[in-house]
């Protein structure tokens, strides 16, 4: 089935998912929206009892809470995105071709998420995993401050394309679970005190290359190879322990 | 290190009685009770006891008696013996004193200090057992104008109108999480609930899967900080959806399911590993303003295909009227206010007992605050936090109030004795643990006919007061304040309730 294109222009955020809920009601598989600006939610209002899937590419710029609740679509974004992409998404796919600003991923449970660019603050917030579920987040450049605060699951990919240095602190506050893999080095003083730093072991490589090549697959225009990538050093962040409280109470 | 702090309790066996049953001994999972084969008798350790009164009910004998044993310190008014005693914990732990149940101190109950009025001579009272007697309300953003058209006697609603709940009595019950109480418990709730045309209250700790499709309808689902067990099905097999921001027993702190509770079927409701800590951040991560609230209302509503209404629950603090009105503007549907004595699982006593507002100057403000401000219809407002009988909640409609959560009396009626150790999960009566030998003492359909009798009980009796009053619709006591009248109270005390003193 060929794709349906939406014009965007001077529709409100409401209106836009309104339509976007009516094509994949009417069976719609493939939609591209253009000149969007700002709308938020794409993708949020697609949940149907029996499942349906949406592939969704995006022109413009869409708005905050981009994929909130995403229950199993795909959606690309030809450009930047705003805060909030894939809060609390259960599973499904995202791809932004620029950066995105804060929050991303926060409380997600399960898909991915690649970002070409770099991230806002508090990317991977209380990010966790669940059985099969286990979320992912592969990031070109690298994130500001408290990427992975409270931390119970899924996995992080930091790539520092272009030789961004990570300059973010606070990596790790109150992680209790989940790993963080960071293409380069960051210094102790970074991370937060319940953070372990680590090299890689050989699940470890295993993980990364296989999501490096998945992050190079969607980016062809990056001109980048995954050997290239991967030839430098990675490190490891991850939780000192499950139950960071347990010695809290009297 | 030995403790120097002295018992609770004292356990008191008459021997005579006594048949060495061992009940009380299968009873207690503080283990108080051991059996001495020597001397064939049981011997009781008074350090133990949690004051439950567990093996006291179920002793076949009546053999036990477990009395609060009088404070062995010399009188001291600054130094009361609790002061003195969580002291000496702490000296020998270095930990936070950790407790459940609600704020157990002597603030003023204004409940008690509020009475009710009658018809007498020129306005008739209703006998509710002969007339129609409205208790059902709706709960959720009225209209500001409702634009009808009549054709030949037929009324059609033009105005789009947003989605309500309907309670058939305004008792619903408060947030208590599978996880923090025992499936059982959070069951009898949930049947309860449905039994009763009203509503129960997830938490935050998800609703189980099997038991969506019979209980969804009568379930408010809650999506809090720690955002456990949403996602989309979640959000759309109930009839609305609660943001909690805070909780009257732990105001501006988050929660801490710890990995002991956290059992393999708590998990798979939580959608997280099991036995590891579930950990609720004190903000949410993604609001930090009244317009980051907004942003989750709607991506919330956006959700649920804008079919349900979306409330957002607070704790009562300090200025919080003015932060309620920016929840209405922000597009919630029902504002839940949960006052300083609100219940708990589990929460730091230094922050139970002294952070907070009583709920009943909390309801009066707000309804007062909202309607100067022109948008009282756009919510409903819940007031939680220490209702314990039905005259308390006919108070707290008078003073502003849609329907009240009723939390800690629901306990009460399924067994709970308010020994405020369900922090430990050792709880005897099966509500507030995750042991399935103890979870299994509470039986659901014991337990919900209980809760089911509470809520006609008291139904019934909100209807004789409001027959008394010569009202026959709930509408009408909201915020009727004229009905009301303060005794033994302080002139700023009435101005903040909006209410006379009696004899005025």
């Amino acid at each position: 089935m060929d794709a349906v294109e939406v014009d965007a222009t001077n529709l409100a955020t409401k209106e836009l998912n309104d339509r976007l809920r009516e094509l994949m009601l009417s069976g719609v598989e493939k939609v591209v929206l253009r000149n969007v600006c700002g709308q938020r939610y794409i993708g949020t209002r697609l949940y149907t009892p029996e499942h349906r899937k949406m592939d969704i590419e995006i022109y413009g710029t869409p708005g905050n809470d981009l994929a909130a609740f995403l229950f199993g679509h795909n959606i690309r974004v030809h450009a930047n995105a705003q805060d909030g992409v894939g809060n609390t998404m259960d599973h499904g796919e995202i791809v932004v071709e620029g950066r995105a600003g804060d929050v991303l991923g926060f409380s997600m449970r399960g898909g991915k998420i690649f970002v070409r660019d770099s991230v806002g603050y508090r990317t991977a917030l209380h990010m966790k995993e669940y059985e099969d579920k286990k979320p992912v987040v592969v990031i070109g450049g690298t994130s500001q401050d408290f990427l992975g605060e409270y931390m119970a699951g899924g996995i992080v990919i930091l790539l520092g394309l272009g030789g961004k240095p990570h300059k973010g602190n606070f990596l790790g506050t109150g992680m209790h679970g989940g790993v963080i893999y960071l293409r380069g080095t960051v210094d102790k003083t970074q991370v937060g005190g319940q953070v372990d730093i680590s090299p890689l072991n050989d699940a470890d490589k295993e993980i990364v290359d296989h999501y490096v090549s998945e992050f190079v697959q969607r980016f062809p225009d990056l001109g980048i190879g995954k050997e290239e990538i991967l030839k430098s050093d990675f490190i490891r962040l991850s939780a000192k322990s499950k139950r960071p409280y347990v010695k809290l109470y009297a | 290190m030995k403790s120097f702090v002295f018992p609770e309790f004292r356990i008191i066996r008459d021997e005579a009685k006594c048949g060495q049953c061992r009940g009380c001994e299968r009873q207690c999972a503080f283990g108080t009770h051991t059996y001495d084969p020597v001397q064939d008798r049981l011997i009781s350790d008074d350090y133990k006891c949690a004051g439950c009164q567990r093996c006291v009910v179920f002793c076949p004998k009546n053999a036990i008696e477990v009395r609060p044993t009088p404070s062995p310190y010399r009188a001291n008014a600054s130094w009361s013996r609790e002061k003195m005693e969580d002291l000496k914990k702490q000296a020998e732990t270095g930990g936070v004193i950790l407790t459940g149940c609600g704020n157990d101190k002597p603030f003023r109950v204004y409940w008690d200090h509020i009475v009710l009025n009658a018809s007498q001579v020129t306005n008739p009272s209703i006998d509710p057992l002969r007339e129609p007697m409205e208790l059902r309300t709706f709960l959720g953003a009225k209209p500001d104008v409702m634009e009808v058209k009549t054709d030949k006697g037929d009324v059609e609603i033009r105005t789009k109108l947003s989605p309500n709940l309907v309670v058939e009595t305004p008792i619903l019950f408060s947030a208590m999480s599978y996880g923090a109480i025992s499936y059982n418990a959070f069951r009898s709730l949930a049947t309860a609930a449905c039994k009763s045309g009203t509503y129960f209250n997830t938490g935050e700790g998800g609703l189980p899967k099997e038991m969506r499709e019979k209980f969804g309808k009568c379930a408010i689902v809650q999506v809090a900080s720690g955002r456990f067990g949403i996602d989309a099905e979640y959000l759309n097999c109930a009839s609305a959806v609660e943001i909690k921001v805070g909780q009257g027993a732990k105001p501006g702190i988050g929660g801490h399911l710890p990995g002991e509770k956290v059992s393999a079927e708590v998990a798979s409701t939580r959608m997280i590993p099991a036995g590891t800590d579930a950990i609720s951040p004190a903000p949410h991560h993604d609001i930090y303003s009244i317009e980051d609230l907004s942003m989750l209302i709607y991506a919330l509503k956006e959700a649920t295909n804008y079919e349900k209404p979306i409330s957002v629950k607070i704790a009562a603090v300090h200025n919080f009227a003015a932060i309620g009105s920016g929840i209405v503007r922000a597009g919630a549907d029902i504002i839940a206010i949960d006052g300083l004595r609100g219940g708990t699982g589990a929460a730091p006593k230094a922050i139970r007992d002294n952070v907070g507002i009583p709920i009943e100057l909390a309801i009066s403000s707000l309804d007062r605050r909202l309607r100067n401000e022109g948008i009282r219809n756009r919510c409903s407002i819940i007031a939680a936090g220490g209702i314990r009988c039905s005259a308390d909640i006919v108070k707290a409609v008078a003073l502003g109030a849609d329907a009240v959560y009723i939390g800690t009396s629901a306990l009460i009626a399924m067994g709970c004795n308010l020994c405020q150790k369900c922090n430990t999960g050792k709880c005897n009566w099966g509500i507030c643990t995750q042991d399935p030998r103890l979870a299994g003492r509470l039986s659901v359909d014991i337990a919900s006919q209980r809760l089911a009798n509470l809520i006609q009980a008291w139904s019934h009796e909100i209807s004789e007061m409001m027959g008394g009053m010569g009202i026959n619709a709930l509408e009408s006591l909201r915020g009727n304040r004229d009905h009301l009248r303060g005794v033994g109270l302080y002139e700023w005390e009435l101005e903040v309730m909006g209410i006379k003193g009696a004899g005025e």
